[in-house]
């Protein structure tokens, strides 16, 4: 690439690097939004999967299969154009008209429920993963399903499944670059940008990389410390060797 | 909108997105290929004892996929033609991007269904004088290839999603023409409401088939 006319300093000029920033953080903030509705309706949705009650394994069952087998950008693209639409004639207007950051909104809210099939997924193979006769001595112990699952199963679920959930987390921070096609201005799109205003392409997507590898490698030691520190004694974890 | 729904416009313009369809289907087609043949020689790559090359393996998987794959395709879409110094079609330089970052996805796989295979079957193999070779062909890869292609088909399928990710550089694939029409005809709901059932369909019955495979062929 002899030609080519390298210009980092470029991204230090105003105002591409407020472009980068600014990226980074709508990045950061999508993935950390979407994450806080995967996790908790993740989890419900696949404790649901494992219960004993037929409709509720049932409603599991579909919503996973129906969000796993849509791709993501179809799915975005539902949300954005579609379920205003379908919604009764003023929530649809106010949607349109009203809602405050509607990209923004619908790109973490498109991201959450996609990331949540995947999270159920996680959580109900962490639950199977536990021997069913721990299940039958909390009950025998006089525990409620209900306590069984919050003081004896799910504890030892989530722990086995850290490793799983994290690489989760790091799909939904990759997976926040869909938003650019609705026309959230995340870290790809402002890259992307600064390409086409400077054709300085090499440094404006090295840039995006090295944020995107950054967070990535931080969030994997940091998940390796906790897995570490809540090993389940006489299990392999990964942190701990 | 029009008001009510409009199946007409699918019909009307159904030869445009069955063009859509083949584009798809072709590209996840050679990618999933490239991808396989890619993955196999950095897997093998990462088992052996070349020096440094495991490393430079694990660096290459982890590196691309700590990367989102839009800003992959944007990579290749852009610095493709600057570096060879002619235009090259998007449908070539998106193909380069998916192979490049699915290989090592698919080399994970592979490595993690050769490693499932335990140590003791390969000395047992060696012990009943099969020569190397002969141990990996008769009794580390048929159990090997049983592990890993159930979820080389599931990566496969998230792979054919994943396509419709060409939307960004424009190239006419199943949702992007679906969405020309849709911008075209204002039929949004229609359009997008089709691409979605058709993938689901397709992507549900084919994880129900690899399931099928998997309970029947499980060791």
């Amino acid at each position: 690439m002899g030609s080519y006319r390298w210009n980092w300093p470029i991204l230090l000029a105003d105002p591409y690097y407020g472009w980068i920033v600014s990226g980074f953080g709508n990045t950061c903030l999508i993935a950390v939004l979407a994450w806080s509705i995967a996790f908790p309706l993740g989890s419900a949705i696949g404790i649901a999967r494992t219960t004993e009650l037929r409709p509720l394994r049932l409603v599991g069952t579909i919503y996973v299969e129906v969000f796993r087998n849509i791709p993501l950008l179809a799915q975005m693209f539902l949300w954005y154009f579609v379920v205003p639409e379908l919604l009764p004639q003023d929530w649809g207007h106010w949607v349109k008209r009203d809602m405050p950051y509607p990209q923004f909104l619908t790109s973490v809210l498109c991201l959450g429920l996609y990331t949540a099939s995947r999270v159920a997924e996680q959580v109900r193979s962490g639950l199977e993963a536990i021997p069913r006769g721990q299940h039958h001595a909390g009950l025998a112990m006089g525990l409620t399903p209900a306590q069984v699952y919050r003081y004896v199963r799910l504890p030892v679920a989530y722990r086995i499944i850290i490793p799983s959930l994290t690489s989760d987390f790091l799909g939904v921070f990759k997976n926040s670059s869909l938003a650019l096609t609705i026309g959230v201005l995340e870290l790809t799109s402002q890259a992307r940008q600064i390409e086409e205003y400077t054709f300085a392409a090499f440094e404006a997507f090295a840039t995006a990389t090295l944020l995107y590898c950054a967070v990535t490698g931080i969030v994997i030691l940091a998940m390796r410390q906790v897995e570490r520190r809540t090993r389940i004694p006489g299990t392999i974890a990964i942190g701990a060797q | 909108m029009g008001g009510g729904f409009d199946f007409a416009v699918l019909i009307r313009n159904a030869p445009f997105l069955w063009g859509g369809m083949v584009l798809t289907l072709q590209l996840t087609a050679l990618a999933v290929t490239g991808g396989l043949a890619l993955g196999l020689v950095l897997a093998v790559l990462r088992l052996s004892r070349i020096p440094f090359a495991p490393a430079l393996v694990a660096g290459y998987v982890n590196f691309l996929r700590s990367m989102p794959l839009i800003l992959a395709i944007f990579w290749f879409y852009t610095l493709i033609p600057k570096l060879t110094g002619q235009s090259v079609s998007s449908f070539y330089s998106v193909l380069i991007a998916f192979i490049l970052f699915e290989a090592a996805y698919y080399s994970e796989i592979i490595r993690a269904g050769i490693s499932s295979v335990r140590r003791g079957q390969i000395a047992a193999a060696l012990a009943l004088g099969l020569s190397n070779a002969q141990a990996m062909r008769y009794v580390v890869l048929p159990q090997a290839i049983r592990n890993m292609i159930p979820v080389l088909l599931t990566q496969s399928i998230v792979m054919l999603q994943d396509t419709s990710l060409v939307y960004v550089v424009g190239l006419r694939d199943f949702l992007t023409t679906a969405d020309i029409v849709a911008g075209r005809d204002s039929r949004p709901v229609e359009l997008y409401m089709f691409v979605a059932l058709t993938f689901l369909v397709v992507c549900f019955s084919a994880s129900r088939l690899v399931n099928r495979l998997r309970r029947r062929y499980a060791l």
